[in-house]
């Protein structure tokens, strides 16, 4: 590595290469050919000292996988188009065959190796991103042989966050180098306590062998961060919370409908959460198979048709079992019961057991970090969903004149009979829609759980806690009762444990009901009464 | 619905009709079972005891299949002892005491020879009695926590020493490892390992403080805290790496957690005893390059042996996307060593296979001889693999040799001192060397 340095500061000054060059670069070329990890590694180590002009392509193929070797140790690169060129000159290779070749593979000490010596070509890129990832992989790599290099860099460098970047990695390095002086050690320990993510308390902890006011610094610092990252943690947990509670609003504003406003226990309900987490599946294949090119916005057309299709099942699930069972819950409980248990069975014979892959698309994957925060981008865009979907809900209750009547039917049935509306489809029309609602929240789950015939077991219990919790039939009551839940439970988990935090609320939620028996915004009125 | 006096009558007429039927029917039924009786001679009857539906579906699944294939296969050679096989396929749909009603049945009804199967620990806890008293033979094909010897079950799984404990070895070497997260899913398996486990790396001189131990419920998937609750614990200034005994369907959310939070392999690895081929089929594998599994076969490993059975096994589900795993393989072995112990034995009585099973030497997968040994279980190479873009497993560490089984832990202060040898001067299950008390299998 102190090697790998110190001949990128010496490219970087354009110092004519040695006559030794051409041979290290050889060697470099043949130990990445040579079978066994140490090899591999060895060539890497070497090839990004070597001066080699292809150097960077050849490491950044192997990082990619696309580096191949024949039985006699020479590296070809593999192109877009699968044909191969010669990994040391670039130039086209036409009598070479996939069949001879071997993919050269690596392990996390090779993975290592490549990300610091591909920091270090990178650090003098024209491009501000890559020199950015440049100066963070030299960050993590922490090697005070990196420090020449960092200067020059430094010197050179423009863009502020960038700069700010290199600046760290050099108190990195300068803490790692032995014959740095105390006062340089001071002010990279205050650097880095400056940046103070949480790599950097772990760098900073794992430090030994200071001087005395360093230690003292550096351990000022970590008490520092600790006592930051504790507040963070607060407000972490809520985001946590927030986030588990949107998942479970999503799926309980289903249930809202179907149990609360229309009374129906539906222990299918899960079912149709698992049905829209399939129709993303088939979306996806779809769309792989004839429209690659808007791959990654699959999920925005996997949202419409999943309601319609859960939608329709639900129609056709209260048309044909559940009107034949309204007023008799025992009934209806166990009919719907057998009901999941078949459409599971049913799924698992068309799909097969297995869990399906369902791709995540690039703009969902990965975190953001605000302050001490980490938010993941999958459960921002769930809870964002989730907003959408409870308002979206509300609005059609509200405004819309199947909401009207669903509203009517609901309070006084008879009466609204009278006025001429068409109870029976009404009652399937509200299923429908509490059972598509249930299949956009599939969409979203498919993004955070197994897509498998078991996903929306997992979902139900949860489901009609979080009802029964929030008031029967009102949606602002299944609102607050998931955003409960949600934080209620994350505050629990780290103190308790997963599975005795899931206890503590099951007990907490009884004695609530005790004192509470219609959740905490009951219902009023003539329907409740009767 | 209201009954007029005519369709009473026509009633009674339908109801007479269906009786003749019926007698009829039962004629038909008998001389079916009779032709039945006559096959059932001839043939040797093998019970398949895999979850087909409920949450071990989509793991058990696959070995009912492979058993259906090797059974086919060994019929096309000729059969045992002159005898076609018959499969007896039961489900006993994840329900652990259904399994031990489905294993009865097996023994008594069907007369079955011996049974494949279980899957979770618990499935193979609530059968044992059952196998125990009636005298019969189950292979067991998954890797488990040890601490068990019956003289009725044959593990063809690995114990922890051919698993857990080479695992941790390699973090310990390789990556210089010193603080260590033992998260697993709430059941006796992790329970038990993660106890091992933790009385093995205190015994190599780990602090209490530096092992933190976490469960999570079957099927857990919000695994928001529980990770960066790890990221913080490995942000302590020492490597770090997380031992996951967690099983089945947590792993997808548990895995795209880390992915989104931006743990990489290079800086905390994840080393997972129950993630596999057909886990990782259900995953983008990309943000999980490099992660590590232990188990005694890969797909990805190379020899000629594992090549046919990819061949023949992709042939068999007419699917050329189909993966291959670790149980099915144990399964290959036990189904191997069974076949043999009964030629051996030249008689399907369990007595004599039991006897005959010990010692019994078939090839595995990964290019060496796996033997059944006196403690009833195999022995078997340990394999260590990173984690590839493709969902394969790359092998990065091979023990040079074939691990035998530790069925007792000697990490554990209950069973250091037991041992289990099932040939004729001993023939006990766990053997207490220093008092010389026989417990007969059960745990002391």
């Amino acid at each position: 590595m102190r090697r790998l340095f110190a001949a990128l500061l010496a490219v970087s000054l354009l110092v004519l290469a040695q006559p030794s060059r051409a041979d290290q670069t050889e060697d470099a070329l043949t130990s990445l050919g040579t079978p066994g990890f140490d090899n591999v590694r060895e060539g890497v180590e070497q090839l990004a000292t070597s001066g080699h002009p292809r150097a960077a392509e050849i490491i950044g193929a192997l990082q990619a996988g696309l580096l191949f070797v024949n039985a006699d140790q020479t590296l070809f690169i593999k192109q877009g188009d699968d044909s191969f060129v010669s990994a040391s000159d670039g130039k086209a290779t036409t009598d070479i065959s996939a069949d001879d070749l071997k993919q050269v593979r690596v392990n996390n000490g090779i993975r290592n190796a490549i990300e610091a010596a591909l920091g270090g070509l990178r650090l003098f890129s024209p491009d501000a991103p890559t020199r950015l990832e440049a100066a963070e992989a030299v960050y993590k790599a922490h090697d005070p042989a990196a420090l020449p290099a960092l200067d020059q860099a430094l010197a050179k460098e423009s863009n502020a966050g960038v700069k700010t970047r290199m600046l760290e990695a050099r108190a990195a390095a300068l803490l790692s180098a032995p014959d740095s002086v105390e006062g340089d050690r001071i002010a990279a320990v205050a650097v880095l306590r400056a940046r103070g993510d949480i790599e950097t308390r772990g760098y900073l902890a794992s430090l030994s062998d200071q001087p005395p006011a360093v230690a003292a610094a550096i351990t000022a610092a970590l008490t520092s961060l600790d006592r930051l990252a504790q507040i963070w943690s607060v407000a972490q947990s809520v985001y946590y919370g927030l986030s588990l509670g949107s998942v479970l609003l999503l799926a309980a504003a289903g249930l809202a409908i179907t149990f609360g406003v229309m009374g129906v226990i539906n222990m299918a309900h899960g079912e149709m959460v698992m049905i829209g987490a399939y129709v993303t599946f088939v979306v996806q294949q779809f769309m792989r198979e004839h429209t690659p090119g808007i791959y990654g916005t699959s999920l925005l057309f996997a949202i419409p048709l999943a309601f319609l299709v859960t939608g329709a099942v639900g129609v056709a699930v209260e048309r044909c079992l559940i009107r034949f069972l309204y007023g008799r819950p025992l009934e209806t409980l166990l009919a719907t019961w057998g009901l999941s248990l078949g459409l599971q069975q049913a799924v698992r014979s068309i799909f097969g057991a297995n869990n399906r892959d369902v791709d995540t698309p690039r703009w969902m994957s990965g975190a953001t970090e605000v302050g001490g925060l980490t938010l993941t981008w999958n459960r921002m865009y769930i809870i964002l969903f989730a907003i959408i979907v409870l308002a979206s809900l509300m609005a059609a209750l509200r405004y819309t004149s199947l909401g009207l009547r669903m509203r009517a039917v609901t309070q006084n049935r008879r009466m609204a009979a009278a006025m001429g509306i068409r109870t029976p489809w009404i009652d399937a029309l509200t299923f429908g829609l509490g059972s598509g609602v249930a299949g956009m929240a599939g969409v979203a789950l498919s993004q955070i759980d197994n897509v498998s015939p078991n996903l929306g077991q997992g979902y139900i219990i949860d489901s009609f806690m979080v009802v029964v919790f929030g008031g029967v039939g009102n949606l602002w009551g299944t609102t607050l009762g998931a955003l409960t839940l949600g934080i209620v439970n994350k505050f629990l988990e780290p103190i308790a444990g997963a599975v005795m935090a899931k206890i503590v609320v099951l007990v907490l939620l009884i004695l609530f009901i005790q004192r509470r028996p219609r959740g905490m915004f009951p219902l009023k009125g003539r329907a409740v009464e009767s | 619905m209201a009954i007029t006096e005519p369709t009473l009558s026509r009633r009674g007429l339908a109801r007479a009709g269906a009786a003749v039927a019926t007698i009829a029917a039962i004629g038909a039924v008998e001389a079916v079972n009779n032709s039945a009786a006559a096959q059932a001679k001839a043939t040797i009857k093998v019970g398949i005891l895999h979850s087909l539906s409920g949450t071990m579906a989509i793991s058990e699944t696959t070995l009912k299949d492979v058993m259906l294939m090797l059974i086919e296969k060994q019929n096309a050679k000729g059969g045992l002892l002159g005898r076609k096989l018959e499969a007896v396929v039961v489900d006993p749909a994840s329900n652990w005491p259904l399994f031990a009603e489905k294993a009865r049945q097996l023994i008594s009804v069907d007369k079955c020879a011996a049974t494949f199967g279980c899957w979770t620990s618990v499935s193979r806890k609530s059968v044992l009695p059952v196998f125990e008293e009636l005298n019969s033979i189950l292979f067991y094909p998954v890797q488990y926590e040890g601490q068990e010897c019956s003289r009725n079950v044959f593990y063809t799984g690995a114990a922890p020493n051919q698993q857990a404990i080479p695992a941790v070895d390699y973090l310990w070497n390789e990556s210089k490892v010193k603080r260590w997260v033992l998260a697993g899913t709430d059941y006796v398996y992790p329970r038990t390992t993660n106890q091992i486990l933790e009385a093995y790396l205190i015994s190599k001189g780990v602090a209490k403080e530096d092992i933190m131990i976490n469960y999570t419920p079957f099927g857990h998937s919000d695994w928001q805290n529980i990770v960066a609750e790890i990221k913080k614990f490995g942000s302590a200034g020492k490597k770090t790496a997380v031992v996951s005994t967690i099983n089945g369907d947590a792993n997808v959310p548990f895995y795209k957690e880390l992915g989104n939070q931006g743990i990489k392999a290079t800086q905390i690895p994840v080393v997972a005893f129950s993630v596999g081929e057909e886990e990782l089929a259900g995953i983008d594998t990309k943000p999980l390059l490099g992660h590590l599994a232990a188990w005694n076969y890969f797909q990805s490993v190379d020899n000629p042996a594992n090549k046919a059975f990819i061949d023949s096994w992709k042939k068999y589900t007419k699917n050329p996307k189909r993966t291959t795993n670790d149980p099915m393989e144990a399964h290959l072995i036990g189904f191997n060593m069974w076949v043999k112990a009964v030629e051996a034995a030249g008689s399907i009585d369990p007595d004599k296979v039991i006897d005959a099973l010990i010692g019994v030497a078939v090839p595995n997968l990964s290019g060496g001889y796996s033997a059944m040994m006196p403690n009833h279980h195999i022995t078997k190479p340990v394999l260590i693999g990173e984690i590839q873009a493709d969902g394969q497993f790359n092998t990065v560490s091979q023990t040079p040799g074939l691990v035998v089984a530790q069925e007792w832990s000697p990490y554990v202060a209950d069973t250091k001192d037991l041992i289990g040898d099932w040939r004729a001067p001993l023939k006990c299950g766990a053997f207490n060397v220093k008092t010389g008390a026989c417990s007969t299998g059960k745990k002391a």
